[in-house]
């Protein structure tokens, strides 16, 4: 195979990702619909309840509408992740895994393009909130727009391997409902999505370091100062990191010699 | 002598401690069409999975046209169209779209590929209905569909498990029809999994395969001379009776 055929593989399975998504019009609606409910309602009622202080990337007090936006991206990037490992569950159990990983290229380049593929469809879907949160007054400077396009795509690729690597440890597709359980609730709410650090520090020390050890809150990070213009070196190492972890161990996973497919064809 | 197009050589699989394959060994010449028949979970789909590299290989060998699928695997699934027990179409989109990402993930471009879709699909006879969505198309349809996609990138070997459970005579004619054709006129080598005996018919070649271990392999009249029976079926009967305990 010549780089042209990666080349080819890559475009085949994004174009097939975003004609199923949409294909279901109903995920397109409540992929935007959750953040924008958290938006109009949540944020409005907490308005007065949480204070922020001056933090950084932002220089002046803020409104909580606009500090939790970045976090509702991240949260469009987790559930499209989550999403897209929920279609490779139900992929391997219909069937068309299988035409993935019977065609001629490495393994770990067709997860890795399935995983690219899911990316693409979360990066619109963030740009589409963005231009919906402008009726909230959430307007980050122009450049920001531009400068949140390589923190989108490594946030994404982050939990899109964090959803393949589920994917390959899923067994069927009912187990679905304990990942959004023991992965999504406490991810999101153990970060800075909703609440700065500084206000889980004092509370509870534990909670904060779990807090910063969280992938999540270095994903709502990088996207929060990515939106003015500024890079978060430590969160976009951490993203870096947890990528390559997440994706080596969804690769074995994927391993019919080694990883779980290989135990699940033993049960 | 040619190469064999598949061979497979004491080739052995467990379930943790169910053995399913045992020292199974056979080859398929180019332009043979060769029809594997046992009953559910002899270990026709266990043979598949291990020869398409969905589970890794462990006990003997499988050679695709003399190469080893462990040492080289890519080369061995480009040589190979596989058409699953299972149906793999994505129902939502089209006939089209389903055909140009296989052929993406062939790394044909999207100019060859049209032209092989083109001919393909009219040779299953569904050029009209390209462009509706799978899910419209029926049970024998949508196999039609699946061999005509695992011709695309012109294999030289394809690999059917099952091809038509849950089909009507006329749909199942029409498939082992065209698969034949494939052979006698292309020199497609193709293994025809089945636990349906009349699939076995015309002279073609049979494998029977029960409890992981190769029973029989040969002709049809060859099967019967050896069994001393009159018919197929009671030669397959005859060779998957247990052995009554004295």
């Amino acid at each position: 195979m010549r780089p042209i055929h990666y080349l080819r593989c890559l475009v085949g399975v994004s174009i097939r990702e975003w004609l199923r998504f949409l294909n279901q019009r109903g995920r397109f609606f409540s992929a935007l619909v959750r953040p924008l409910v958290w938006l109009a309602i949540f944020a409005t009622g907490f308005q007065f309840v949480l204070g922020v202080s001056i933090i950084p990337p932002y220089d002046t007090y803020i409104p909580y509408s606009i500090y939790i936006a970045p976090g509702l991206i991240a949260m469009i990037l987790m559930f499209n992740g989550m999403l897209s490992s929920l279609s490779m569950v139900y992929d391997r159990e219909m069937g068309s895994m299988r035409v993935l990983m019977v065609s001629p290229l490495p393994r770990w380049f067709l997860l890795t393009a399935k995983l690219f593929a899911g990316v693409i469809v979360s990066v619109l879907q963030a740009y589409a909130f963005l231009a919906i949160a402008l009726i909230w007054d959430i307007e980050p400077p122009w450049y920001g727009y531009i400068a949140v396009l390589p923190a989108l795509v490594l946030a994404g690729l982050m939990l899109g391997a964090l959803g393949l690597l589920l994917s390959s440890a899923i067994r069927q597709l009912e187990n679905f409902a304990s990942v959004m359980n023991f992965v999504i609730f406490p991810m999101f709410f153990a970060s800075s999505a909703l609440y700065p650090l500084w206000h889980v520090k004092e509370s509870s020390l534990v909670l904060y370091h779990i807090c910063e050890l969280n992938p999540f809150t270095h994903a709502v990070e990088l996207v929060r100062f990515a939106l003015y213009g500024q890079l978060e070196p430590v969160s976009a190492a951490v993203l870096v990191i947890s990528t390559v972890v997440f994706l080596a161990l969804a690769v074995y996973g994927y391993d019919p010699a080694k990883g779980l497919m290989a135990r699940r064809a033993a049960e | 002598m040619s190469v064999p197009a598949f061979a497979v050589e004491g080739l052995g699989h467990r379930f943790g401690r169910r053995r399913v394959l045992n020292g199974v060994s056979f080859s398929i010449n180019p332009g043979e069409f060769t029809v594997l028949l046992g009953l559910n979970g002899a270990g026709k789909t266990t043979l598949f999975s291990l020869a398409t590299r969905l589970y890794a290989q462990g006990e003997g060998e499988i050679r695709i046209f003399g190469m080893d699928i462990r040492e080289r695997a890519l080369e061995c699934l480009r040589l190979m169209g596989v058409v699953f027990q299972q149906p793999t179409l994505d129902l939502d989109l089209t006939l089209e779209q389903n055909l140009y990402y296989h052929c993406a993930l062939h790394g044909l471009s999207r100019r060859e590929a049209a032209g092989r879709i083109a001919a393909e699909v009219e040779r299953v006879g569904l050029a009209e209905r390209r462009r509706e969505r799978v899910r419209l198309l029926s049970g024998g349809q949508r196999r039609r569909v699946e061999i005509a996609r695992a011709l695309l990138h012109r294999p030289r070997l394809l690999l059917l498990d099952e091809p038509t459970v849950g089909l009507d005579i006329a749909s199942r004619q029409f498939l082992l029809d065209h698969v034949r054709h494939l052979c006698r006129e292309e020199g497609l080598a193709a293994l025809w999994a089945t636990h349906l005996i009349d699939e076995a018919g015309d002279g073609a070649r049979v494998i029977i395969l029960h409890k992981g271990e190769v029973r029989a392999d040969g002709g049809a009249a060859q099967l019967l001379g050896e069994t001393r029976t009159p018919s197929l079926r009671a030669a397959f009967e005859s060779l998957v009776r247990e052995p009554v305990a004295a």
